[in-house]
């Protein structure tokens, strides 16, 4: 690759997953992400069991991260050849295991309303 | 402890974030952008393929007023780089196929016909209707011609029928194939793989779908009955030495036996028969299953014009071009582009990313009355499929030289997952990318 620049890392990403489904995961995303943001500035506060919840599910979007983008790429486990392999397999891991971590904590969060004091801090 | 296991978030704190975040997207996001050139050229490009679609982009954003002219007859667009997964049955023929005027910009004109006659002393082109199209630059970019007429006995109808394949012939053919390839590798027999002897695109295709076949019959339980020759047109497997000598050790560990120095110039369908050409006189080799792949030569109105070498290549009549600036070496505003330069490299779409650069920092370059500075080093790279889900990202240059992109983390000579998902996502949005003149 020549030039790698942010255009053409969005093309890249139209191109892997098809134009309207790439799109709707950012869209998705971003809301996650901004909902996210709303309930951490709105309770002034990280709640840990909300956190603990999140992070029971984290091994949970570890997997399937993988396996999606495995069915993605017609490939499996047993094509990993080598270390840089390994990493793009763990980080694309640790993206599914933030992924819906956040999305856990998030949905606890907007379910439960604002949290008047931040006694849910106590884990 | 309740105290310490708070993390406070404050507005200020992602207002802050989210500022810094938003300040460097619009650094990074900023083109740099050369002034445009005031300049009245007719640039006629021969051929709206990879190299004519995206040097046409690049030089409409560099030119103020120049007329560009297209001349293509052909209304599709094949993303060649696709043939091998529609081959493998991962993607549908349309996978590759979209049209020429997709991709050229509204600045440019298309003449949608084929070119008769290049007259480059005349600087003009004539096309098939007999329209004269005078220029002041000429781009050969035609691609080149597949002669199947080369294949004794061999007619494209075969192609999916009684173990015939032929990969190369187009997304349909490519489609064809992988039916006959998927019906093999369940019954099982010789399968027996060929190259030509010409010079060739992508020469690593023929390699890649040798592995591929394996990779299904092995997937499918049934390699005990595939017997697997790979017949080679010379003594190599691959022109750069150490990668042929990788592949060498890998048809070894998938047990593909290898004959040298055949080159095939015959089929008889009824026999199941292939003829090579040897040092030892014509050989017959049996087959099952076969991927047909024909001599590759110029198109014939290149081969018919002025502009060919000499003495070089005089069966395929590639362009007479200068190794580094692709600029024609007896006329000096004549450029050849893609798989039609006589240039010792480069027949493949990530080369024509790299040559669109050189001819057009040669050609505007003489528009200003100045020297081009920009040279193409031969680069070329081939995502050499070892099977489904593993890729060798082998990038090699004019020397012989390995030029990986990502030194020290894509090792270009390993069987990598990382190289295949490059390969089977990422190389055609790329690909994209370039024919709109923006990678």
């Amino acid at each position: 690759m020549k030039e790698l620049t942010f255009e053409t890392l969005l093309a890249v990403f139209e191109e892997m997953f098809g134009r309207g489904l790439f799109w709707a995961m950012v869209a998705v995303a971003v809301v996650i992400t901004l909902a996210y943001l709303y309930v951490l500035i709105r309770d002034r506060a990280m709640s840990m069991r909300k956190f603990l919840l999140a992070q029971l599910a984290m091994p949970f979007g570890a997997v399937a991260a993988v396996l999606f983008v495995q069915w993605i790429t017609s490939s499996g486990f047993r094509d990993i050849g080598g270390p840089i392999d390994v990493i793009v397999l763990l980080g694309v891991a640790v993206a599914g295991a933030v992924g819906i971590a956040i999305l856990v904590y998030t949905a606890q969060a907007l379910m439960q309303g604002r949290q008047g004091t931040p006694v849910s801090g106590r884990s | 402890m309740s105290e310490s296991t708070q993390l406070r978030a404050s507005r200020r704190a992602f207002l802050g974030l989210a500022g810094g975040a938003a300040a460097f997207m619009a650094t990074s996001g900023a083109p740099v952008q050369a002034a445009r050139i005031k300049t009245g050229a007719r640039i006629v490009i021969l051929g709206a393929g990879a190299g004519g679609a995206a040097l046409a982009n690049r030089l409409v954003t560099r030119l103020d007023g120049a007329q560009i002219t297209l001349i293509d007859g052909r209304p599709e667009h094949w993303y060649q780089p696709g043939f091998t997964l529609i081959a493998a049955g991962l993607k549908p023929a349309g996978y590759s196929v979209s049209g020429t005027t997709d991709w050229l910009p509204k600045e440019a004109t298309l003449i949608a016909e084929y070119a008769a006659e290049i007259d480059p002393e005349g600087n003009r082109v004539v096309t098939a209707s007999g329209q004269a199209v005078p220029y002041d630059f000429l781009v050969v970019a035609t691609g080149l011609t597949l002669d199947w007429a080369g294949i004794q006995g061999f007619s494209l109808d075969m192609v999916g029928q009684n173990g015939i394949g032929a990969v190369y012939a187009g997304p349909d053919y490519a489609a064809k194939t992988w039916a006959a390839m998927d019906r093999f590798t369940e019954e099982g027999g010789q399968a027996l793989f060929t190259r030509p002897a010409t010079e060739m695109k992508c020469a690593g295709a023929p390699l890649k779908y040798t592995f591929l076949t394996d990779d299904f019959a092995r997937k499918k339980g049934n390699r005990g009955k595939v017997e697997i020759t790979y017949a080679a047109n010379n003594k190599a497997l691959f022109g750069v030495p150490i990668v042929s000598e990788k592949v060498r050790m890998l048809f070894a560990d998938r047990d593909v036996a290898v004959v040298h120095d055949h080159v095939m110039k015959a089929i008889d369908p009824g026999r199941k028969l292939a003829t090579f050409t040897t040092p030892d006189g014509d050989k017959d080799l049996p087959y099952d299953f076969i991927n047909v792949i024909p001599p590759q030569r110029a198109p014939e109105v290149v081969r018919n014009s002025p502009l060919p070498w000499a003495d070089k290549w005089q069966d395929q009549g590639w362009v007479e071009a200068d190794m580094k600036t692709l600029r024609h070496v007896r006329y000096a505003n004549v450029f050849a582009l893609g798989d039609v330069a006589g240039v010792p490299k480069g027949k493949t779409a990530a080369s024509v990313k790299w040559q669109v650069p050189v001819v057009e920092d040669h050609l505007t370059a003489q528009i200003e009355g100045k020297d081009g500075t920009a040279a193409y080093d031969g680069y070329t790279s081939c995502p050499l499929i070892t099977r489904v889900g593993r890729a060798m990202l082998v990038e090699f240059d004019y020397n012989n030289n390995l030029v990986p992109s990502f030194p020290g983390i894509i090792a270009p000579l390993e069987e990598l997952w990382i190289s295949w998902l490059m390969k089977e996502v990422a190389l055609k949005a790329t690909y994209n990318a370039m024919l709109r003149g923006k990678a």
